[in-house]
Formats: structure tokens, sequence, C-alpha cells
């Protein structure tokens, strides 16, 4: 337990620029990833899942600044390196793989190029031989007829082909980290399945820690080791999936389960937690940005957050945890 | 309209260009109106004692090869210039939107005759097929108008056939149709009412393209006949005296002209982004 | 590729077919005596009744108009008053002037256009931006035959670093050797470099007027859908896969980008085609719009409606390659079809 982790994401903020006055998207998030494990970052629709993931990646739009925290991966500080540097790092280090592929790929080059195309770049592979290369990753993401398809362009593949291509081309430098945002969104019901477990056998077999976002407490529980519950721009808790399961600690988290009566429930459907996100261009957000929706809510609650340690790998945010 | 309104302001103090663009329409217009009683000199008065004289205190802009001042005469045109222009913009837009929203609205052959008649006409290149209409009309005024609205006519159409289109199936159609409106009466008293706005963002933009054909047709001799004072006309006129250095014969007819132009272009966009919401952000 | 060539030539049959209707139509609406006109102002009426005849005026409609279809297949386009000659053939030595003129402005318009377009989307908001925004807005505003004069005066008449603008070539030097007609390409290929200059010098001003005219819609829509190709879902995966740059902005988000770029051609076209009977009379260019605006003047209705037709048949061929080249740069169209 005392190795390093893979990723340690460290009292990040952030915050966007918008017509309508600066939003504090994210506040002072923080949590880690060890090496070889799997963590689901789990929480509604805008609680700032994706915008995590693209200040990490250093991809954010223009409009967002990170105003403060430390990202640390294979001891640097990703938050804190040059675009050129960062540039260097995606891709070959840290990967990132989006939700519908159809619109993540570029359409009019051909699948097989645009592997290539990472290949070369990180010197995976030479010009020379990384359409050989290409056929080879094709390979392993499971794609039948491997050399005909290289040569497809991504309007002629299925969604789920396309996922593969994007898993291909996260996957091609062998990357020590890996971020799913959603992956499986827009897909069917089996594909959902099949490409969840292509990336946990790939991560099992070359030891990579994956973060993976989403929605569906169920798919997280399945294939995550950990649970990260992020609300408004704040992780709420973190925690063993199987615990997290048994014991929320969390209002929010409790809630959350709640509303997950079978297996096949996402959050996006969930109308039943009352209320909902804070407006975050608000000057004066409560300490908790929970507490407006919040029935364990006690005086306490307006103080600045605690870090609460229920056990050295629990951790919960609240004045009044269950 | 209240919210319209706020929103205009809001574009106007983010695009002080476009305040800049009003500001030249309305002077336009007011050189439209009052044109001739403001001009200093006769537009047409000849006098060849001043011929061909350079911009001085008493002609601001020189004189003519007949000694006509032409800053009464580029002042006297804008009227001219500018109801040309009006006019061929207002009947290329009844056209197209009536055969628009017509084609849009019941589909069908309506589509198909108003869609072939729209595809014919942006077959030519729009100023090719102007001058081959005032050719074959005759050389009058009101046949530039003519040519004009037809070359602008499949814009109109086209936008008023995905506006009405799209409004078709909408509910206030419904309604209308349903409380036993006629088709007719649903086509113009609901549906047209509502493209309104955008097409007076697709007039607005089409009035500069309109001016510049206009003159453009003028230019080459077509429809305005010497000595009507007349923006093209006169840089025409202008054009012969380059070569010996008298600049200002065809310059300030031409300034103008690109000012009233540049006036609308930038109108039309401001009116976009008030109009239009769709490009609001 | 055959099949797409195929279904966008059957495409443009209907555009051919209204363009034949209209150029004929326009024959029937002179006003008054269509016969009266052909024959010119000061003929008798034994002349007009002569030309009446000639045009098959006397029949009825449809059949002047399968008279007017054999004339066309014949390559048939009448008469000049003027010079007696046929107008095909002097449409046909015309052709090449006007080609040279319209293409050097389009290489010229496109070469502007799009860097600039790239510039001010990948720094949006910056002072290239602006400067962006002012030349197409500017650009559209300017009268194309106001712009030539203004360059005239400055350029020749003040400057003195242009020639008179008098058409093709300077009275003391004779044109090249006849190989496309193009003078710049004719002279290029003979060696011939004081010709070549010659001619690049009598271009220059005339082809600047027109692409400054034709600039901005190519220069908008470059911005515009940069805009949105550098904002869209694969941009955000090429740059998560750490792609360099130039990789980027080139390779992923331009060969994007371009395809509306590409559909907005035929309007410069259209653009150009207008633009370059008004550009010809102010440069004495000696192409088919000068031809006609001459032609004009005289009331000699046979190259006018000439004229009317190739430029229409011109534009419909060149949408037709603006078609196909489209399909070459986006595998969608050529595979789908
Ligand atoms: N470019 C941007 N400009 C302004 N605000 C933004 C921008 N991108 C994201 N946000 C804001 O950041 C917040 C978090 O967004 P984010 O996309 O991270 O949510 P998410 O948790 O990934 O949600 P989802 O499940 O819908 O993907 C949202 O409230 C959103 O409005
Ligand atoms: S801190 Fe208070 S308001 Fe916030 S979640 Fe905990 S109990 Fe509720
Ligand atoms: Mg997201």
């Amino acid at each position: 337990m005392t190795a390093v982790p893979a990723l340690a994401v460290e009292d990040l903020s952030v915050e966007f620029r918008t017509r309508s006055g600066i939003v504090k998207v994210l506040d002072h998030v923080g949590f880690s990833v060890d090496k070889g494990e799997t963590v689901a970052l789990v929480g509604e629709s805008g609680s700032g899942k994706s915008v995590t993931a693209f200040a990490v990646m250093g991809i954010l739009d223009p409009a967002g600044k990170v105003t403060s925290g430390r990202a640390l991966f294979g001891g640097a500080d990703l938050l804190a390196l040059s675009e050129r540097d960062l540039a260097e790092q995606r891709g070959r280090e840290l990967s990132m793989i989006f939700q519908n592929p159809r619109t993540a790929l570029n359409p009019i080059r051909k699948v097989g190029q645009q592997i290539a195309d990472v290949l070369v770049r990180h010197g995976g592979a030479t010009r020379s031989d990384a359409p050989r290369a290409a056929v080879e990753m094709l390979k392993r993401v499971r794609i039948p007829d491997p050399e005909r398809r290289v040569e497809a362009y991504p309007f002629e593949l299925s969604g789920g082909m396309c996922q593969r291509i994007m898993i291909a081309i996260a996957l091609a430098c062998r990357p020590a980290l890996l971020i799913a945002d959603e992956p499986t969104t827009g897909l069917d019901v089996t594909t959902q399945a099949v490409i969840m477990d292509l990336i946990g056998e790939l991560a099992h077999e070359s030891g990579m820690a994956t973060i993976f976002i989403t929605h569906d407490l169920a798919l997280a529980a399945e294939y995550c080791d950990r649970i990260v519950v992020m609300h408004a721009g704040h992780v709420v808790e973190a925690a063993p999936a199987r615990e997290l399961f048994a014991h929320p600690r969390h209002p929010y988290s409790a809630k959350l389960l709640a509303a997950t009566p079978g297996e096949t429930v996402s959050l996006a459907e969930l109308a039943s937690i009352p209320g909902g996100l804070p407006d975050l261009r608000r000057p004066d957000l409560p300490a908790c940005r929970y507490s407006g929706r919040c029935e364990r809510r006690i005086d306490d609650c307006t103080k600045p957050l605690p870090h609460r340690v229920v056990d050295e790998r629990h951790v919960v945010s609240c004045w009044n945890p269950l | 309209m209240i919210p319209l309104l706020r929103h205009a302001r809001y574009v106007l103090s983010e695009n002080p260009v476009t305040g800049l663009a009003f500001a030249l329409f309305a002077m336009l217009l007011v050189a439209a109106i009052f044109g001739p009683m403001l001009a200093p000199y006769s537009p047409l008065q000849s006098n060849a004692a001043m011929a061909l004289k350079p911009p001085s205190a008493a002609h601001w802009f020189g004189t003519d090869q007949l000694g006509r001042d032409i800053f009464s005469r580029v002042l006297v045109a804008t009227r001219l210039d500018l109801s040309i222009a009006f006019a061929s913009v207002i009947l290329a837009f009844m056209l197209g939107a009536l055969s628009g929203v017509a084609a849009g609205y019941f589909g069908g052959w309506t589509d198909r005759v108003v869609g072939r008649l729209a595809d014919t006409i942006m077959a030519f290149p729009l100023f090719v097929l102007a001058m081959g209409i005032v050719a074959a009309l005759g050389n009058e005024v009101i046949n530039i108008v003519i040519a004009t609205a037809i070359i602008n006519f499949p814009l109109y159409a086209r936008v008023a056939r995905a506006e009405a289109n799209v409004r078709r199936e909408a509910g206030f159609v419904e309604a209308a149709r349903l409380s036993g409106n006629g088709e007719a009466r649903v086509l113009l008293g609901h549906v047209l009412p509502n493209i309104m706005p955008i097409m007076m963002v697709q007039m607005s933009l089409t009035m500069g393209y309109a001016i510049l054909n206009a003159a453009g047709l003028s230019f080459i001799g077509l429809g305005v006949r010497p000595p009507a004072p007349e923006w093209g006309i006169m840089v025409a006129e202008g054009a012969n005296f380059i070569q010996s250095g008298e600049w200002w014969i065809a310059l300030f007819p031409g300034a103008a002209l690109m000012l009233a132009v540049f006036c609308f272009n930038l109108l039309g966009d401001g009116l976009r982004d008030i109009i239009d919401p769709r490009q609001r952000t | 590729m055959l099949k797409l060539l195929l279904s966008r030539l059957a495409t443009a049959v209907p555009s051919i077919v209204g363009v034949v209707v209209v150029t004929f139509m326009l024959t029937r609406l002179l006003p008054g005596d269509p016969a009266a006109y052909f024959a010119g102002l000061a003929a008798s009426p034994q002349a007009i009744a002569e030309i009446r005849t000639k045009l098959g005026l006397d029949k009825s409609l449809p059949e002047q108009f399968v008279g007017y279809i054999v004339d066309l297949a014949h390559g048939n386009l009448g008469n000049s008053l003027s010079t007696g000659q046929p107008v095909v053939t002097e449409i046909a030595t015309r052709l090449p002037a006007s080609a040279e003129l319209t293409l050097f402005a389009l290489i010229l318009a496109v070469g502007i256009a799009i860097p600039l377009g790239v510039l001010a989307a990948v720094k949006q908001g910056t002072w290239i931006d602006h400067l962006c925004r002012i030349v197409t807005t500017a650009g559209v505003s300017l009268p194309v035959f106001f712009t030539g004069l203004l360059f005239a005066y400055v350029f020749y008449y003040l400057l003195q670093w242009a020639p008179a603008p008098s058409g093709r070539l300077d009275v003391f030097l004779s044109p090249p050797t006849h190989i496309t007609g193009f003078y710049l390409i004719d002279s290029a290929l003979t060696g011939n470099m004081e010709v070549f200059w010659g001619a690049l010098r009598q271009l220059a001003l005339p082809a600047i007027s027109m692409a400054i005219f034709s600039l901005a819609p190519l220069a908008r829509m470059t911005r515009g859908s940069m805009l949105s190709v550098l904002g869209s879902d694969f941009i955000r995966t090429a740059r998560a896969s750490g792609l360099a740059p130039g990789t980027v902005v080139f390779t992923y988000a331009f060969r994007n980008a371009v395809l509306p770029v590409i559909t907005v051609l035929g309007m410069v076209f259209s653009f150009l085609l207008g633009a370059n009977v008004l550009v010809e009379t102010v440069f004495a260019w000696p192409g088919i719009g000068l031809y006609a605006v001459n032609a004009l003047i005289t009331s000699d209705y046979a190259p006018v409606q000439g004229f009317v037709l190739t430029m229409a048949v011109l534009y419909v061929a060149l949408n037709l390659a603006i078609d196909l080249l489209y399909g070459l740069v986006d595998p969608r169209v050529r595979l789908d079809s």
C-alpha cells in the first residue's frame, strides 16, 4: 500500500469563463489510481467527470483554466508540463477513449492510418511498418478480418467496431494509464458488455491503471475495484466498490444507490433525487454543494468540508455521514 | 419583444460595428429622401467653363467632363440606386417567399416546380443571367429591378421553403389547421409571419448584393441611361478619365456605392445576430 | 468513381436543359420584333423580313425551339452583325483570354483566402482574425469595376508600376505561339520570358481586382468550417493521442474543413464569371465579357445570347467538376455512390 499510485490528483480546481460569468466547475478534486487498478468516476450529468479527465490530459477547451492542483503521474506533475512535453506523453503514457466512437474518429481518414499516425508519432513504428503494426493492433482488439478493416473509413464500420478502433488507438503505445469516458454510451447492451470486457482484459494484461467514467453504477460495480463519487465538482466519497455498495456513507452516494434498483438502471434515467445541481456561477456557493438537496443537513454543514477517513481506503466529505 | 430588445442591446454593445452600420443606414436614408433638397447644385446642369475641376471648397467632389457638380450628383443618385435595390429585393422577397412557403408547406409537385425553377436560375452565373435578362427585356430601369429580383429569387425561395418545411408540423400550424382554417389562411396567416424575421435578415443581406448588381449593370450601359445621376454610370463615365489622372469623377460615386453596400452587409450580419435565434450563443 | 461521375453527369442534364430553355426564351422575350433587333436598327423592312425567315420567327414556338436545338447541336450560335463572323468562332478565339484571367484570379483568391481563414480560426480572436473579418466584409462590398479603376489609377497613373490597362499584352510584344491560348503557359512553354513577364504584368491588376471580390466567401467558409472542425470530437481524439500540432491542424482538421470550402467554390465561380464582364470592360481585356458588352452597346444580340449560353454551360461544367472534386476528397461520397 505504500507503492506510488499511477496517478494522484490533488486539489484540482478548474474554472470556465463563460458569457454569464466564471463557472467553478471543479473545486479541490482529489483521488488516486494505483497501478493495475480500475477506478470508476461516477456522478450525475454535469458533475465534472469529463472536465476532470480533460484537465488531467491537458485538453481542456481554451475557455477552461486550471486554477489549482497537481496531477502526479510517473514522477511529474502533468498540470505543470508544457504543452509540448504533455503532447509527448499523451497517447504514449496516458490515453483516453471517448463516448460516441463514430464522431471521435476522423471521418475521412482510413482507420488504419489513424492508428498508424499515433504509432509513428510516438516511435511505436516507422512509417513503412506502421500499416502492419496497425493490423496487429486490430487483432489485439479482436476485430475480425483486420487486413481488410484497416482500409475502412469510420462510416463503414458499426459503432462497436469504431469503439474498438478507438481502443486500438488509445492502447497502441501501451500506456500506463487509460481514461475511458463513458466508452459504452451509444452502443447497444451486448456490445457494451463486449467492449467493457475487452478494456478490462487488455488493462489486466498490461497492468495498466484505468479510470472509467460512467453514469452506470451497476457497470461500475461490475468492472471496477474502487468508486469515486463526484457531485457538482466535489469528490464526495471514495471507497472500494463492494464497500460503497454495502455501506455508502455520503448522503448523495446513498441516494444514488437507493435509486439504483435493478442492474441496468443508469443514473441518467433517475429523476428521484430531489433538486438539481447548484448553480456553479454563484459567488456564494455553500461549502457543501449538496446541502440544498440534503436531508441530513446540520448546522456544522456551513463550515468547510472535512475529509473523514472511514478506513484507509474509504474517505467521505461530509459533516453528518451515515 | 423585451428579451429581443435586450438581446439587441447586448449585440450592439458586443459588436459596435453594427451600431456604425445603423448610423450609416440612417445617413443613406436621409440622402435618399432629402438628397435633391440638400444638393447645392442641380445634378443635371452642365457648365462647360467648370469642366473637370478637382475637388474644391465650391465643389467638394469636383466637377465632371460637363462641369456638373459631382457631390450633388452622388447625393441625388442615392435615391435611384437604393430604390432599384429595394424594389428588386421586395420583388424577390414576394416571389421567393410565397413560392418557397408554398413549396415547403405543400410539398409534392409544387415543391418540384419551384425547386426546378430555382435550380435553373442557379445554373447561371447570376450577373451574366441578369445581363441577358436586361438585354432581352430592354434597356429600362424597371428591367434592372426585374433581373435583380429574378437572380435573387432562388435564395428567398430556398430559405422560405426550408423554414416552412420545418414549421409544417409545428404545433401552432396544426392548431390553426384544426380550428378550421383553410390551407391558404394557414399559409399566409400563420406560416409566413413566422418566417418573417429570418426573411428580414435575408433581405438585408441581399440589399448589398442588389445594389452591386444594379450598379454593375448600369456600369456596362444597361438599364439606367445618362444623364440620370446613378453611381454605376458615374463610375463608368469617370473610367474614361482615370488614365489621364482625373480620379475624382469615378472615385466619389464609387466610394458612395462601396459605403452603401458595406452598410447593408454589416447591417445584415448584425440583424442576423439579433433575430436568428439559432446563431445566438 | 465511374459511378459517381455518371450520377453527377446525370444531375447536370436538367441544368443544361434549363439553360437551353432559358436562353431560348430570352431571344423570344426581346421587346417588339426580335427580327428587327437581330437585323439591327438601320435595317430595311425587307432585311427584317429576311432575317425573320432566316431565324425561323415565322414558325410556331415549338418549331422555333426545335430549330434552336438543331442550330445548337451544329454549333451554330448565329452571326455577329458588326463583324459578320460566326459567334461561335469569335467566342472560341476569345475564351482563352477570359479563362486565363478567371483561373488566375481564382488561384489568387484561394491562395489568400484559405491560409487567412485557417489562421483566423486557429488564432481566433487575435488581430489576424479581425483582419480576416475586415477583409471579407470589405471584399464583398467593393464593386469590382471600382476596385479595378482604383488600381489602374494608383498603380498605372500614379506609381507607374503597372502597364496601361489595355489588353493582355503590351502592343510592342507579340503574343506567344498558340498552344493553350493562355499567354502565361504558352510563353513559359516556349521559354519566352519577356512575353511571360509582360503577360503577367498585364494580368496582375485585373486578376487581383477579381480575387479581392471573390475572396470573401472562401475565407469566411474556411474560417467557419475550421472553427467547427477544431471543436469536434475527433480533433479532441487527435490531441488526446498526442499528435503533433501540425498533424492535428493540417492532416486532421484542414482536410475535413476543406469540404464545405469546396462546395462554396460554386458560388465563387458565379461571382468570378460575373465579375469577369466588368473587369474586362475596365481593363479592355479581349475576352468574351468585353465581347458581349461591346455587342450590347451596338444592339448586336446574337453575340450576347451566345455569351450567356457559353457562360452558363461553362458554369454547369465547373459545378460538375466541383462535385467530382468533392467526391475525390470525401470518401463518404465516393464510396456511397
Ligand atoms: N467548455 C465549457 N464551457 C463552460 N462550461 C463547461 C464547459 N465544459 C464543461 N462545462 C461545465 O462543467 C460542468 C461539468 O461538465 P462535465 O462535462 O465534466 O460533466 P460530466 O460529469 O462529464 O457530465 P456528463 O455525464 O453529462 O458527461 C458542467 O456544468 C458544464 O456546464
Ligand atoms: S455536509 Fe451536511 S449537507 Fe452536505 S451532504 Fe453532509 S450532511 Fe448533507
Ligand atoms: Mg462527460
